[in-house]
């Protein structure tokens, strides 16, 4: 018998709806039946780890991975990782992917001749959470994008990340997005989360402290997992 | 303290970029060698070329690799029971594994053997969890998860054992629309 605590649901409106029509392919491909509520059992409690053991010190340097400097505002982006109850996240992997300076994915599927790629940057980067449920990458700050979705489209300024948490429900992949960037407001991906606390978790701070002197600027970017509730849920979704 | 968990937002279409170094199509480990086939399909029946699932499961004896999992159980060296795999220019993907035994329910017996699925997606802000059963399964009548769903709805989470003697089997998900397959909330 494994009558397990569940994972806390985040607060109604903190998390997208799945069907939102200004962002268009939400209309053919997310699901239009709601979602079959499902009791935590141990295959959901459970979930892959990754750490340490898949990241080299240099993963999480992106600026360093070609012959020579990539163009753009250096930037350093740091925060920790913490369940909901504040608790830090150790030795859990983060993977990020972003566009470069100009705004622009190494990737085939990006053909915007416009902005040209930068032979020194390819935009992807790994890191592990220490001890204290921190992390930090270096990097540059990436452009804006244009993208197809409505006329004159431009995605804010983001760093893709990705986390695994220590179970299959604290997994999520998110954006991360600077503070006081004009195009948020206007971005149906992020206007996609109704209540602005859900909004304003994916936005980054500047901080002075992150700062290195005369090479980068720092931003923090705490990112809160869901964590489990004390005992097992009395909500009626159980059976039995 | 509790916290506003971070909200997800979508892969979208460079997913490839930063999410390869784990991918796999292929959970080593002991017991019957299966192989899972199939396609992702949108709202107007098209393949999306540009997914990533993830799978999560057990061994063959029903045991997790993970801390959590406190069963008297064998777990074999090199078992994760993950695999991440992008889907191709044709929505597919071809997962090779090994057959998961079943787990404990939350409440006494037993679930059936089951693997448990995550999509992602451009046009997901979410991660999407779903669910595979397989079709020469008797344990899947007294499934607990499968009895939440729709008796209509089961087959969508049912993957087909193809005839022949390699053990092969074919599920297909449908984002959306007809044949829409079940995804959990949890
Ligand atoms: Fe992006």
């Amino acid at each position: 018998m494994y009558d397990l605590p569940g994972y806390r649901r985040p607060p109604a409106g903190t998390q997208p709806n799945l069907v939102h029509p200004p962002y268009r392919s939400t209309m053919t491909r997310a699901p239009a039946l709601p979602l079959v509520p499902l009791p935590t059992t141990l295959s959901e409690i459970t979930g892959p780890l990754f750490g340490h053991t898949q990241v080299r010190p240099k993963d999480s340097d992106l600026t360093v991975h070609h012959a020579g400097a990539p163009l753009g505002e250096r930037i350093v982006v740091t925060g920790r990782v913490l369940d909901a109850d504040g608790r830090p996240v150790p030795n859990t992997l983060i993977e990020v992917w972003q566009a470069n300076a100009g705004g622009r994915y190494r990737h085939p599927v990006d053909q915007r001749e416009a902005v040209p790629l930068d032979p020194n940057f390819t935009g992807a980067g790994r890191a592990a959470t220490d001890a204290d449920g921190a992390y930090r990458f270096t990097t540059i700050k990436p452009g804006a994008y244009a993208w197809r979705n409505h006329h004159n489209a431009w995605r804010p300024a983001h760093i893709h990340f990705s986390l695994f948490g220590p179970s299959f429900l604290t997994r999520i992949v998110t954006q991360m997005y600077f503070p006081g960037d004009p195009l948020l407001a206007l971005d149906p991906i992020v206007m996609g989360i109704p209540d602005e606390r859900g909004r304003q978790s994916m936005i980054a701070r500047f901080d002075l402290d992150a700062t290195v002197p005369d090479v980068a600027l720092g931003y923090r970017f705490d990112i809160v997992l869901r964590c489990r509730d004390a005992t097992p849920r009395e909500d009626g979704t159980g059976w039995s | 303290m509790v916290l506003i968990p971070t909200a997800s937002q979508t892969v979208g279409p460079f997913l490839h970029i930063g999410m390869n170094e784990l991918n796999t199509n292929e959970i080593v480990g002991d017991g019957e060698r299966i192989a899972i086939t199939g396609r992702i399909l949108d709202g107007e029946g098209q393949p999306v070329p540009d997914a990533v699932l993830e799978f999560w499961q057990a061994n063959a004896h029903g045991k997790y690799a993970h801390p959590e999992d406190q069963q008297n159980k064998p777990l074999e060296t090199g078992f994760t029971g993950f695999a991440r795999i992008p889907t191709d220019t044709g929505g597919g993907f071809r997962l090779s594994t090994v057959k998961p035994g079943p787990v404990p329910a939350r409440t006494g017996g037993v679930q059936a053997p089951h693997i448990l699925i995550g999509v992602m997606a451009r046009g997901l802000l979410a991660r999407l969890v779903t669910r595979i059963y397989f079709s020469d399964e008797a344990a899947n009548a007294a499934d607990p998860v499968l009895a939440l769903v729709a008796a209509e709805r089961r087959a969508t989470l049912i993957a087909r054992r193809e005839d022949g003697k390699d053990r092969r089997y074919v599920w297909d998900i449908r984002l959306r629309g007809e044949g829409e397959t079940v995804f959990f909330e949890c």
